[in-house]
């Protein structure tokens, strides 16, 4: 006999491929977030069954801080040429170049909040009226109010006290001209769903996320890789270590954990172990106990 | 690990103001071991810093800022752990008075409701409304948690009384499957783990019933609705002839070869084949996000509903439903509101209100014809077209709607068909 129920991620993958095509119905000009992390790997993933067998509706847009891995760039690159997808790249060294922002200083000095300005400039200048992306609810303390459909003033901003209610599957996409909104399909997910999908579906992500030798050195209570951008200080020692990352950002700010996780499989087994969450080793979370909310309001991501 | 064939469990919870909610979730969380290190030694700290005896599971919900200045719950806050057995979703809903509507919200998705009642208070006026909501929102199976049992010497006689308080409630209600067990969330008693200050009572802790609840036959699977979100036409050479109807099953059962009706302009095909990226399917069941292709070439479009040719849905202009009132802005009235009903967008006018429900004494006022925010009224609404209806009670995804103010674009209106 048929069994007449989905398991939890099947129902959360039909949740987020509803989501995709509420979006792809809804609005003129929708793009995905595109990072090159696990997340919007997996949302562009969703995308591509969601419409299968036509092309995603949507292009790709990266937010581009200069400060990336040469990995996650060309596993971009790859991505989307398989895909046939269009690709947008949003310059944070432009916006810095034309003055629009101004680089951080000091050793933790981060272009991880000059991302807002170029991500805003570039929804402006593209008229894009949607941008998915690969936020969960799990992540953060904000995030856990973050509705599947949020909305974005025309300057951008987030608005928490004032959020749309959001009922059953009825999603409200209406917005004014200059308005957009921000839709997040992987809303429900936690890290482990995330992780037991990628295995299950074999989803291609980068290398970085598999255990490897890099160069990097201690700092905030974990490995933070040598870079061109990474300024080491006199009490601060360059050393090899076996490790690979569970979110990926920007090259100068995402520490890396020990590991010899080097299979999917692995990495389950690791992940379902774990005792910390995933962003803890992200240094622009660690600014203040409101840091996500505030860059949040802002209109980050 | 949480295994591949683990259902998803969405429940609600409801309290009033200090009944101990925060301190339950924290609990459920920290005993499930879903609270990671890093977020325990923030909650420690901040435990610290405010003078608290331990550490306050309570600080672990506290999701914006404003609402850690005020040791409140402002917004519906999700929260998610799992075990061998399940994965659960929890709506964290505000037990506040003046939010009725987060908790409407909250339990709109919900499979379950814990609602929690202070063992030294008993059945309050808060309760009767969270109940209401739970029945109004036909939430399966409910969960009474008298907590604070601690604080009555775990006494066995004043949990029957409030278990006969409620089911006198209850007994108002249309609700369906009730669940009683005595906590206490600060001590974690019953909560994961069995109580041994309570040995009279022969339930399951309350995880234990969160994991066996009986979920599966919650959903229509006698109904057959499916409403078109987009068209699939892929624009290359190999798939020029395809033309498919994305979507997901809002119940009952789709199979190659069925009679199907599309509404509302009424043309009859067979179903071709269901496509689920490279699949081809047998069968598509709710809650299913598929591809669906007919035999003929017949006009159908986002918004339509393709239904069994032998059960088909009502198409009303005339609808009778709840409303939860859910803007600062009172109905203004005969306004024309866009309606959003499954994927079909119409104008819609409120014609009448039938009557206001009070939900404290859970008495009808036919006389207060003002709908403001965190009302609950019985409304005549007409639409521009015809709506493809079932009563929300048969049909949870077909029975729902929300109303959007045109001028505002806020959705201002929860509402469930009758």
């Amino acid at each position: 006999m048929n069994k007449y129920y989905l398991n939890h991620l099947e129902e959360l993958e039909s949740e987020a491929i509803f989501v995709l095509r509420e979006v792809a119905a809804n609005f003129q000009n929708p793009v995905i977030l595109f990072s090159g992390g696990k997340d919007s790997i997996l949302v562009t993933h969703l995308a591509k069954k969601a419409f299968y067998p036509a092309k995603i509706p949507f292009s790709l847009l990266h937010v581009d801080t200069g400060h990336n891995f040469p990995e996650t760039i060309q596993f971009r690159d790859s991505l989307v040429s398989s895909l046939g997808v269009n690709l947008l790249v949003g310059s944070v060294q432009k916006s810095i170049n034309d003055g629009r922002v101004a680089e951080e200083r000091g050793k933790n000095a981060t272009r991880n909040s000059l991302q807002i300005t170029t991500l805003l400039d570039t929804i402006e200048e593209e008229r894009i009226d949607c941008a998915i992306g690969g936020a969960r609810r799990d992540e953060e303390k904000a995030r856990a109010k973050e509705r599947f459909f949020s909305h974005r003033d025309d300057f951008g901003q987030w608005d928490p006290k004032n959020q749309r209610p959001e009922l059953w599957n009825l999603f409200n996409a209406k917005h004014f001209e200059g308005e957009h909104f921000r839709v997040f399909p992987i809303s429900n997910w936690t890290e482990m769903d995330v992780w037991g999908y990628i295995l299950k579906e074999n989803i291609a992500i980068p290398s970085l996320y598999y255990a490897h030798e890099r160069r990097v050195l201690w700092r905030n209570n974990s490995w933070i890789p040598e870079s061109e951008f990474l300024q080491i200080e006199e009490n601060e020692e360059i050393v090899t270590k076996k490790i690979r990352f569970r979110t990926l950002g920007d090259i100068t700010i995402t520490g890396g954990i020990e590991s010899d996780a080097d299979t999917l499989d692995k990495i389950v087994a690791e992940v379902a172990a774990m005792r910390e969450t995933e962003r803890g080793n992200r240094a622009d979370d660690k600014r203040s106990e409101s840091a996500m909310e505030d860059r949040k309001r802002q209109g980050y991501f | 690990m949480t295994e591949q064939t683990s259902q998803l469990l969405r429940f609600t919870t409801a309290g009033s103001v200090d009944d101990g909610k925060s301190t339950l979730i924290g609990r459920l969380l920290y005993d499930s071991k879903s609270i990671f290190e890093d977020q325990l030694d923030a909650i420690e700290k901040t435990s610290q810093r405010k003078g608290h005896d331990g550490v306050d599971l309570a600080l672990f919900t506290d999701g914006l800022r404003d609402e850690r200045e005020q040791g409140i719950t402002i917004d519906v806050a999700y929260r998610y752990f799992s075990t061998p057995k399940r994965k659960f979703i929890i709506a964290d809903t505000p037990g506040h008075i003046q939010y009725t509507r987060n908790m409407v919200t909250g339990a709109s998705t919900a499979n379950a409701a814990i609602i929690l009642i202070d063992a030294r208070h008993g059945v309050v006026e808060q309760t009767k409304r969270h109940s209401y909501i739970a029945s109004l929102l036909q939430i399966s199976h409910v969960i009474v948690c008298v907590n604070k049992m601690d604080l009555v010497d775990w006494n066995e006689n004043r949990f029957n009384e409030i278990v006969s308080q409620y089911e006198a409630v209850a007994s108002k209600m249309l609700v369906k499957d009730v669940h009683y067990i005595p906590i206490s969330a600060l001590k974690g008693d019953n909560v994961v783990n069995r109580s041994e200050n309570m040995s009279w009572y022969m339930g399951a802790p309350l995880l234990h019933s969160l994991e066996t609840l009986h979920i599966s036959s919650d959903i229509n699977k006698v109904d057959a609705r499916f409403a078109v979100q987009t068209v699939i036409r892929p624009q290359s050479e190999e798939n020029r002839d395809f033309r498919g109807y994305a979507g997901r099953v809002a119940s009952g059962i789709f199979r190659p070869g069925d009679d199907v009706v599309v509404l509302p302009s009424g043309f009859q095909s067979k179903i071709s084949r269901i496509d689920f990226d490279t699949q081809k399917l047998d069968e598509a069941f709710a809650p299913m996000s598929v591809i669906l292709s007919l035999e003929t070439d017949i006009d159908v479009s986002r918004g339509d509903m393709i239904v069994k040719a032998n059960n088909q849905p009502q198409p009303e202009q005339d609808v009778e439903a709840m409303i939860c009132w859910l803007n600062n802005q009172p109905a203004r009235p005969r306004t024309k509101f866009s309606i959003l009903h499954t994927t079909n967008e119409q104008k819609a006018m409120i014609r009448d209100i039938v009557y206001k429900m009070n939900i404290d004494t859970l008495e009808r006022d036919l006389e207060d014809k003002e709908i403001g925010m965190n009302d609950i009224c019985r409304v005549k609404i007409r639409t521009t077209q015809p709506l493809m209806i079932d009563s929300y009670r048969e049909n949870r995804a077909t029975g729902s709607f929300i109303l959007i103010d045109d001028a505002t674009n806020e959705t201002v209106a929860a509402g469930m068909i009758l």
